[in-house]
């Protein structure tokens, strides 16, 4: 009872408390660069926040339903391209252009998803993978002038509310932002607690046993990647109006649904908070090494420390590594521990199971 | 007609390299059950290898032997860096396939990431011997010569992968690995040991793929592992996990698709150069709808 309280009372708390983040005006030196309620500031804190909530979808995928895609950035990069590519090359309205995303947003995993979802494990991997490319090679190749090539393009700004454009209005941004993550968590929240929800996770568990069940396991696995992909379009559609530059290819490469996987890990995979503050953490990191990269104590260094230092996705690989060898779990294992005695999670049960020798994986080699 | 066997040997030229990444992937899979996606880091050392011996080695005048012997020190490095990779990172998490793919996630960027810290993330040019810029005339097609050199490797990398498999006692250990690693390990036969070689072999193919890369676009590039890794993916799953004869298969399907799309689609249609790419994808995609088990019929 006092669990399920706190349950819902901690996250409505926090929630208020984030939203009064751009009324703060100190300034915390180590952290951020300015004051908290400077654009720049605010600017990272959104960033933070729309990948907190893309985490969250992916770890609807991989986490609780146990698909690992190597896709996910092709949803994300159809959010950020076709409303901009709406408003700038089509001259549509800025509500029309939210309306053919979304509509896209959900035919498109619909298609992609029932073929690929038609083999399984480390298959299925490869395959998301492959259809992702359709969206990489879109981007860079520029059909009808649409996708602006290598360089991308500027998003038309007059087609924008007056509200989303200007450095003064950063702070609207940064409430757009906290409100996809917050509507993100509360709907993978219902979505896991619902019945197909938790066909889902008996899915992860043991999809033959599901199966038996006299369930049909595709059904409930397209239901889940298409509400992942469609979570995660709506992530680009955020993501393209609080960065305030247009689209660029950098969006639909494999290593964002690769860092969508670490956030998940590092945060905890089948876990809300988790995924949420790995995605959090991540990008704060990502934004932070990058500053470290170009501060004057690195450029001192002499270069062989120097060059790995400048490239942040060198430091997040090899924290990532070294996180999968000592932290499997995440961070959300680590306020777990003491409350289930440092046992396994039904997932790290699930996984372990599944690689014994006469589990999943090993009967389909 | 001479432009269709130009774009035929072409695309087996390429199909060569899927075919070098595809079987290592394959083989690894098959026996491990790991999916490596730092096989296109592999490809990617070598291919850095060898251009960083041959713009050091200039003490020999003749660039075929410069080339030759830097290409002979790249497959060593990657052979060397598999079997670090192998012993060092996946050996601890047997048995925990989802970790073990993180790992090779995690390596794939963090080593990309500092080949591009290094070297930079432009593409820098490579000196190719002169013959294999020239062509020879087939049938009326004026071909390159180093789809010969490409096409060649990979037939005789496939020669000794199936010598090796069905001929040796290691060969024997790894495919009744692939069948039943259980019962192998039962018998008492160190598997991990199977393990270390096939991912020394992988790396190998892998490195050889990546020297013949750099002859094949003139030049080295940080992300080249990377999507080239892509399509020896759609290789693999076309040809069926675990088949070194079916990756080969799929590898020329999926070589020579691309070229004629990309050509007959862009001259033809007017579709531009992506939809070679574009179009490999939609043959994975058919082929999933009509056979999801691979053409060599192995359930993935």
């Amino acid at each position: 009872m006092i669990r399920r309280v706190v349950g819902t009372a901690l996250p409505i708390a926090l929630l208020v408390g984030l939203i009064f983040v751009p009324r703060i005006s100190a300034d915390i030196p180590k952290l951020f660069n300015g004051p908290i309620n400077s654009p720049g500031t605010l600017q990272l804190l959104a960033t933070c926040l729309v990948f907190g909530g893309l985490a969250l979808t992916y770890d609807l995928l991989f986490g609780y339903t146990g698909l690992l895609s190597f896709g996910h950035a092709l949803y994300f990069a159809v959010g950020v391209y076709l409303p901009a590519i709406a408003m700038t090359k089509w001259h549509w309205g800025f509500w029309p252009s939210l309306a053919i995303t979304a509509a896209f947003g959900l035919a498109l995993p619909l298609v992609f998803g029932a073929v690929s979802l038609r083999v399984t494990g480390i298959a299925f991997a490869m395959v998301t993978l492959a259809f992702a490319q359709v969206g990489a090679v879109l981007a860079i190749k520029n059909p009808q002038g649409w996708t602006g090539g290598e360089e991308g393009f500027g998003t038309d700004y007059t087609k924008l509310p007056a509200a989303l454009v200007g450095v003064l209005n950063t702070k609207h941004l940064y409430w757009l932002a906290l409100g996809y993550a917050a509507v993100v968590f509360v709907i993978v929240r219902w979505a896991v607690e619902s019945s197909p929800g938790r066909i889902w996770q008996a899915i992860r568990e043991n999809e033959l046993r599901v199966e038996v069940l006299g369930l049909r396991p595709h059904a409930f696995k397209l239901m889940a990647f298409v509400l992942a992909s469609f979570l995660a379009t709506a992530g680009g559609a955020v993501y393209l109006l609080s960065s305030l530059t247009g689209p660029t290819p950098s969006v639909t490469s494999p290593n964002v649904t690769l860092t969508l996987l670490i956030m998940v890990v590092l945060g905890g995979a089948g876990t809300r908070w988790g995924a949420v503050l790995g995605g959090v953490l991540y990008k704060y990191f990502e934004n932070r090494l990058g500053a470290i990269g170009d501060s004057s104590t690195v450029h001192d260094l002499p270069s062989v420390l120097r060059t790995p230092l400048s490239e942040p996705l060198f430091l997040l690989g090899v924290l990532f590594i070294v996180l999968v060898f000592f932290l499997p779990g995440g961070i959300a294992r680590l306020s777990l521990r003491g409350r289930r005695g440092g046992g396994l999670s039904r997932f790290e049960q699930a996984i372990s199971a599944r690689s014994a020798p006469a589990g999943g994986i090993e009967e389909a080699t | 007609m001479s432009t269709f066997i130009l774009l035929t040997i072409t695309g087996f030229g390429l199909g060569a390299m899927y075919f070098l990444i595809a079987s290592g992937l394959s083989l690894i899979y098959g026996l491990m059950g790991v999916l490596n996606f730092a096989h296109g880091l592999f490809l990617t050392v070598g291919a850095y290898g060898t251009w960083w011996i041959e713009t050091h080695l200039t003490s020999i005048g003749n660039i075929t032997v410069r080339y030759l012997v830097s290409a002979l020190i790249g497959l060593c490095i990657g052979a060397a860096f598999a079997t670090l990779v192998e012993l060092f990172l996946i050996r601890p998490l047997y048995r925990r396939h989802i970790e073990q793919v993180l790992v090779t996630v995690g390596l794939a960027l963090a080593g990309t990431a500092l080949v591009q810290a290094i070297w930079g993330q432009d593409s820098r040019p490579f000196v190719t011997p002169p013959w294999m810029n020239k062509t020879t005339t087939i049938l009326g097609a004026h071909v390159p010569n180093d789809r010969w050199l490409e096409i060649g490797a990979a037939v005789l990398v496939l020669v000794l992968m199936e010598t090796f498999l069905r001929r040796t006692r290691y060969g024997l250990i790894v495919r009744a690995g692939v069948e039943n690693r259980a019962m192998v390990t039962a018998l008492g036969i160190d598997v991990r040991r199977a393990f270390t070689l096939v991912f020394a072999i992988g790396g190998v193919a892998a490195a050889l793929a990546g020297a013949l890369s750099n002859v094949y676009f003139g030049s080295v590039v940080p992300d080249r592992g990377t999507s080239l890794l892509i399509f020896a993916f759609i290789v693999v799953v076309i040809g069926g996990l675990g088949s070194i004869t079916g990756s080969a298969l799929a590898a020329l399907l999926v070589g020579v698709t691309q070229q004629y799309a990309n050509y007959y689609g862009a001259t033809s249609l007017h579709l531009g150069s992506s939809i070679g790419d574009i179009t490999v994808i939609m043959l994975l995609g058919l082929i999933l709808l009509a056979r999801p088990q691979g053409l060599s019929g192995k359930l993935a």
